[in-house]
């Protein structure tokens, strides 16, 4: 290990301590009067006002590994990865009006996970376990690969081996554990003042030491002309580019458009939004919340600053590039608070998703299957012991199977997560579609999804399957080198087949489920004087 | 999929009361500014762009990041408008 190495691991580990004390503290901030209750340790309470939210949401949609690997892409791929910038622009306005009638039905009928609120919505418990298991298929890769993110930070500081890792995740399991969603909101805070300390610190000075961003695009657009020149030798398509190629423009928009909608569908996203106190916190952090996006936009060009900077990543890892780009470019003591931020910033939407995860088993099938007369004291302990259960499943993920795997798979989570939109945010809007019809649509687009992303390959690693989300027309009859996202097709799929399903159940009159809830749950806001303390799920 | 009509077809968009409490609705004209900040960022031939550079930058990447102002105004305005109207 290099001095600066050093250096830089004394920070790294100084700060990860002082966010770990704070994650146990946290049980103690705003203490509620029993911590053994989903709405405490699952909820914060249903508590949390518009900063605290501001950061809880902002640290879970914008996470560790977003940063990482946003500019890893820009790197490899140029224009194409800034698809981040138009996919968290599009989100807000796109649900806005959506998600204030998830907060109001689930703050009048105490849900906890989305399934719980299709469960009460369409009375049949089949379609909120289909949900559930998605949720939670979809959910797991996406915690394994906020250890990638730490990884990368930890390769670069010369830490090849799995112990660090393990040590730090059982830190992090163990705050989870004992504060529950008031930790990583309490953390929240810390990661981002370095964050945006560190993004604002590097847009400027890494660009001032390289020349001005003049040079840095053109060093980049002389970088991919010569890949592009290459690959065209050898007959393969084109690497990438600084502004969109022709085939690649209808898979920018759609990858755009698919990931938000795909965006509030994961089950982390509704926990973050849930834990807010009323529907104008949400309504404002609509608002607030795109200068994340800022903040990301400025993260991507991260990219084209290591071409410019002749910055290369460690082996085939390209996660690798944002850490090395630091590494070269700062002095040791601030390589140490970047690193910091990334391994902080992971800290936060990992232990969110892990809680999430745990709530979708304790409600949708411990209390649905396994034990229908659990006390919420139950349900809470069923909670924290899943959570552990399921960040060890993560790690197990990253200690035994390829990183790429890990890739590959959350890839896929964006695409079945999608297939949670007709039953969750159309199921918030209308109550048309037929329960069955649901679950006939959800086979029908995960069957497309999974059929697409296998005739993708992935040309760097040699794979055949499962390479990219960018399907190629061509493989529909369509004489034409553009391509689209996966997900998006497979949600149309979905959509398509949903609604001629549920025409012919009507027209079948087979019998739909009761709805539980009432036109009015949709608009209550804070204070409503019919809110259940309890949740009750009506038979199907 | 948010069209400005989440209340459905039948909501009152009136004072209709129930129990004495003013029944609350989502509905509103001003809604339709939300498509803008959708529709706009997804289309690639508006700013698909090289120049004109913005301190070196391609027009592709400063514009997009000013369609995050147009997705800020849509939400706020949204915002304020119902909540004066309460």
């Amino acid at each position: 290990m290099t001095t600066s190495q050093t250096v830089e691991l004394t920070i790294f580990i100084v700060l990860f301590l002082a966010v770990s004390a704070i994650g146990f503290v946290a049980a103690r901030w705003r203490r509620p009067t029993d911590m053994l209750h989903l709405d405490e340790w699952g909820l914060g309470g249903r508590s949390f006002g518009t900063w605290i939210t501001w950061f809880l949401v902002g640290g879970d949609l914008y996470t560790a590994y977003t940063f990482v690997a946003v500019p890893a892409l820009v790197f490899a791929s140029g224009a194409l990865g800034f698809y981040a910038v138009p996919y968290t622009v599009v989100v807000y306005p796109l649900v806005f009006l959506v998600l204030i009638r998830l907060w109001s039905v689930s703050h009048r009928h105490g849900f906890v996970t989305p399934a719980d609120f299709v469960r009460a919505r369409f009375g049949s418990p089949t379609l909120a376990l289909l949900v559930a298991i998605t949720g939670i298929v979809a959910t797991m890769p996406y915690i394994a690969l906020q250890l990638v993110g730490i990884q990368a930070v930890l390769k670069t500081m010369g830490l090849g081996s799995h112990w660090p890792l393990i040590i730090a995740f059982l830190i992090l399991a163990a705050y989870t554990y004992q504060s529950g969603l008031r930790a990583p909101a309490l953390i929240a805070f810390v990661k981002d003042l370095l964050i945006y300390a560190v993004i604002l610190v590097t847009v400027i000075y890494i660009p001032y030491k390289l020349g001005g961003f003049g040079h840095i695009f053109d060093s980049a657009t002389a970088h991919f002309d010569k890949l592009n020149a290459a690959a065209a030798k050898a007959g393969k398509p084109p690497v990438g580019s600084t502004i969109l190629g022709p085939a690649n423009q209808l898979n920018y928009a759609t990858l755009a458009f698919g990931s938000a909608l795909a965006l509030f569908l994961y089950p982390h996203s509704v926990t973050g939004v849930l834990a807010s106190k009323g529907r104008n916190v949400v309504k404002r952090n609509m608002s607030a919340l795109p200068a994340y996006s800022f903040l990301l936009g400025l993260i991507a060009l991260l990219g084209f600053m290591a071409i410019a900077a002749g910055t290369t990543p460690i082996g085939t890892d390209g996660n690798t590039i944002v850490p090395r780009l630091f590494d070269q470019e700062f002095p040791s003591w601030f390589a140490g608070i970047a690193f910091a931020a990334i391994g902080i910033g992971a800290l936060v939407p990992a232990a969110i998703m892990s809680i999430a995860a745990a709530n979708l088993f304790t409600r949708n099938i411990f209390k649905e299957y396994l034990k229908r007369d659990a006390t919420p004291r139950q349900e809470a302990w069923t909670s924290k012991i899943v959570s552990l259960v399921v960040k060890f499943g993560a790690l197990l993920f990253i200690i035994f199977l390829n990183p790429q795997f890990s890739i590959d798979l959350q890839l896929i989570g964006g695409v079945i997560i999608l297939q949670t939109l007709p039953s969750v945010a159309l199921g918030l809007l209308t109550r048309w579609f037929h329960r069955w019809a649901l679950v006939a649509g959800w086979i029908a687009g995960m069957a497309a999804g999974m059929w697409m992303l296998y005739t993708i390959p992935n040309p760097k690693t040699q794979h055949l399957h499962f390479g990219g989300s960018a399907f190629a027309l061509s493989k529909l009859g369509f004489d034409t080198t553009w391509t689209i996202y996966t997900g998006f097709v497979a949600v149309v799929v979905n959509l398509v087949v949903a609604v001629l399903f549920t025409l012919l159940f009507k027209a079948l009159k087979a019998p739909d489920g009761t709805d539980a809830t009432a036109k009015d749950d949709y608009t209550a806001d804070e204070n409503d004087p019919r809110v259940t303390a309890t949740p009750h799920l009506v038979e199907g | 999929m948010t069209g400005p009509d989440p209340g459905g077809a039948h909501d009152a968009a009136g004072n209709d009361t129930e129990g004495g409490r003013p029944r609350r609705t989502d509905r509103s004209p001003w809604n339709w500014l939300l498509v803008i900040p959708v529709v706009v960022p997804l289309l690639t031939p508006l700013y698909n762009y090289a120049k004109p550079t913005f301190i070196g930058i391609p027009l592709f990447y400063w514009l997009q990041m000013l369609f995050i102002v147009l997705g800020v105004g849509a939400t706020t305005l949204v915002y304020q408008v119902a909540k004066r109207r309460r």
